[in-house]
């Protein structure tokens, strides 16, 4: 048991990284990562709101019916969504100010229904308790840390405290440096992965939900994206046979 | 300030001073996903306006006439992200009914924009912005062509680059970021065209 939980922490900080190894969530990740602080708190939000759905989820996976499944996880993500929200107000409001909408887009984060989907659905409450701290925390890490980045270039402070004798670079605290830098920070892993792997492919990660409608791993390229005009329902019909022989 | 030139005000500020991905980052996975292609781009962009603004006047018609009379207004993520997914499967179904060719066009793309958060983005904002029913609309078809434009100006992009000698760790998506990120750079000009 004891194994178990840490290896599901372990899974989620380093192994399965949401930010740095599956790319996924990228819309909170781009817009509120504008300091390390927010990023802090959009991902420790996030890690609260991954643990309750994933406690309830899992306790309720014997209950929920399989066809409505993905309607009922999203009233429960919902709600815990908004308890966080107004709980935000109460006690933080000047971050949750800072967050804007975006804590009330943690909805349709797509690290969230990943996790009911694929882990907390299958398992006891008690692993997916730690999944979700193990998801969680590595969120929180790739947040702050692409915040620490981009406050540090673009604020030329880190945690709030001022750097002296240095000009910062405005850009990087607005809308296209959130693009820059995670531009180079996929470049950087597939940098990695070519080096580990010594293959000319690029970043081809694997679809994990085998569903666009409630993933938004931007990485994948859009594989199942990738529609051209009149065939492409056959087309989706046929990746996703694909898929199911891959597997 | 008359109510008209609000109106022009909102619409020109949803569609290209707050552009919907290029500052806000929301529906960033259909268009870093469906771009590939001019063709498909514009598809994805025209059930995007369709959906947003169906979407955006019903969101606000329940705010106003069912959540505020119960005093339910704490449940509107809850009921809006209900409501935009059932109400794509409606139009998914009545297009499919209705309007033939339309679904053929649009088909394919509508399922894709179901838990897009640029949907539930916009139907929030309406709200937390106190917009009237015609404002909610407006905003909600500006923010769509915003998306719509630079869907389809990546697009344009991507078709162009495709051929280029890109370094291999830059192939695919860090390339596309990089792109959008130029585009955010273009697009802060537009902040200058409206003093509130």
């Amino acid at each position: 048991m004891n194994n178990n939980i840490t290896e599901r922490l372990k899974n989620g900080i380093i192994t399965e990284n949401p930010t740095f190894v599956q790319i996924l969530g990228m819309c909170p990740t781009l817009a509120v990562t504008t300091s390390a602080v927010n990023g802090l708190g959009m991902g420790l939000s996030t890690t609260v709101i991954l643990i309750m759905s994933n406690l309830m989820i899992s306790a309720l996976r014997n209950v929920i019916p399989n066809r409505v499944r993905i309607p009922a996880y999203i009233v429960i993500v919902a709600s815990f969504v908004t308890i966080v929200d107004f709980l935000l107000q109460a006690f933080l409001p000047e971050l949750s100010e800072s967050l804007g909408g975006y804590i009330k887009l943690i909805v349709v984060n797509c690290i969230i229904l990943g996790r009911a989907e694929s882990y907390a659905s299958k398992n006891p409450v008690v692993p997916s308790i730690f999944d979700g701290v193990g998801m969680g925390l590595g969120f929180t890490i790739g947040l702050t840390s692409i915040g620490l980045v981009r406050e540090l270039l673009g604020a030329g402070s880190i945690f709030g405290f001022a750097l002296p004798h240095y000009q910062p670079i405005g850009i990087f605290v607005l809308s296209p440096g959130a693009f820059l830098v995670l531009a180079f920070l996929i470049a950087a892993l597939n940098a990695r992965k070519l080096k580990k792997r010594k293959s000319t492919e690029t970043n081809d990660t694997v679809c994990r939900m085998e569903d666009c409608l409630h993933c938004c791993n931007t990485a994948c390229g859009g594989k199942f994206f990738d529609f051209d005009g009149e065939d492409a329902e056959e087309t989706a019909a046929t990746q996703q046979k694909e898929v199911e022989q891959h597997e | 300030m008359n109510e008209f030139t609000k109106i022009i005000l909102i619409a020109v500020s949803a569609a290209l001073v707050n552009n919907v991905v290029l500052s806000q980052f929301l529906g960033l996975c259909p268009f870093l996903g469906v771009s590939k292609n001019i063709k498909s781009a514009a598809g994805m962009g025209v059930a995007v306006i369709f959906v947003i603004a169906i979407s955006s006047a019903v969101a606000s018609l329940i705010y106003k006439f069912i959540l505020i009379p119960l005093n339910i207004e704490y449940l509107q993520t809850i009921v809006f992200i209900l409501v935009i997914a059932a109400l794509v499967q409606f139009v998914e179904m009545f297009l499919k009914k209705m309007i033939p060719t339309l679904h053929k066009t649009l088909g394919v793309y509508l399922p894709l924009i179901t838990t897009n958060c640029a949907v539930l983005g916009v139907a929030l904002n309406n709200v937390t912005d106190h917009y009237t029913i015609l404002e909610s609309i407006v905003n909600g078809v500006g923010t769509a062509v915003g998306f719509t434009i630079a869907i389809i100006i990546l697009a344009g992009l991507r078709e162009k680059m495709e051929d280029n000698d890109i370094p291999v760790p830059f192939q695919g998506m860090p390339i596309v970021l990089l792109t959008a990120g130029l585009m955010a750079i273009a697009f802060m000009g537009f902040s200058g065209l409206i003093r509130m």
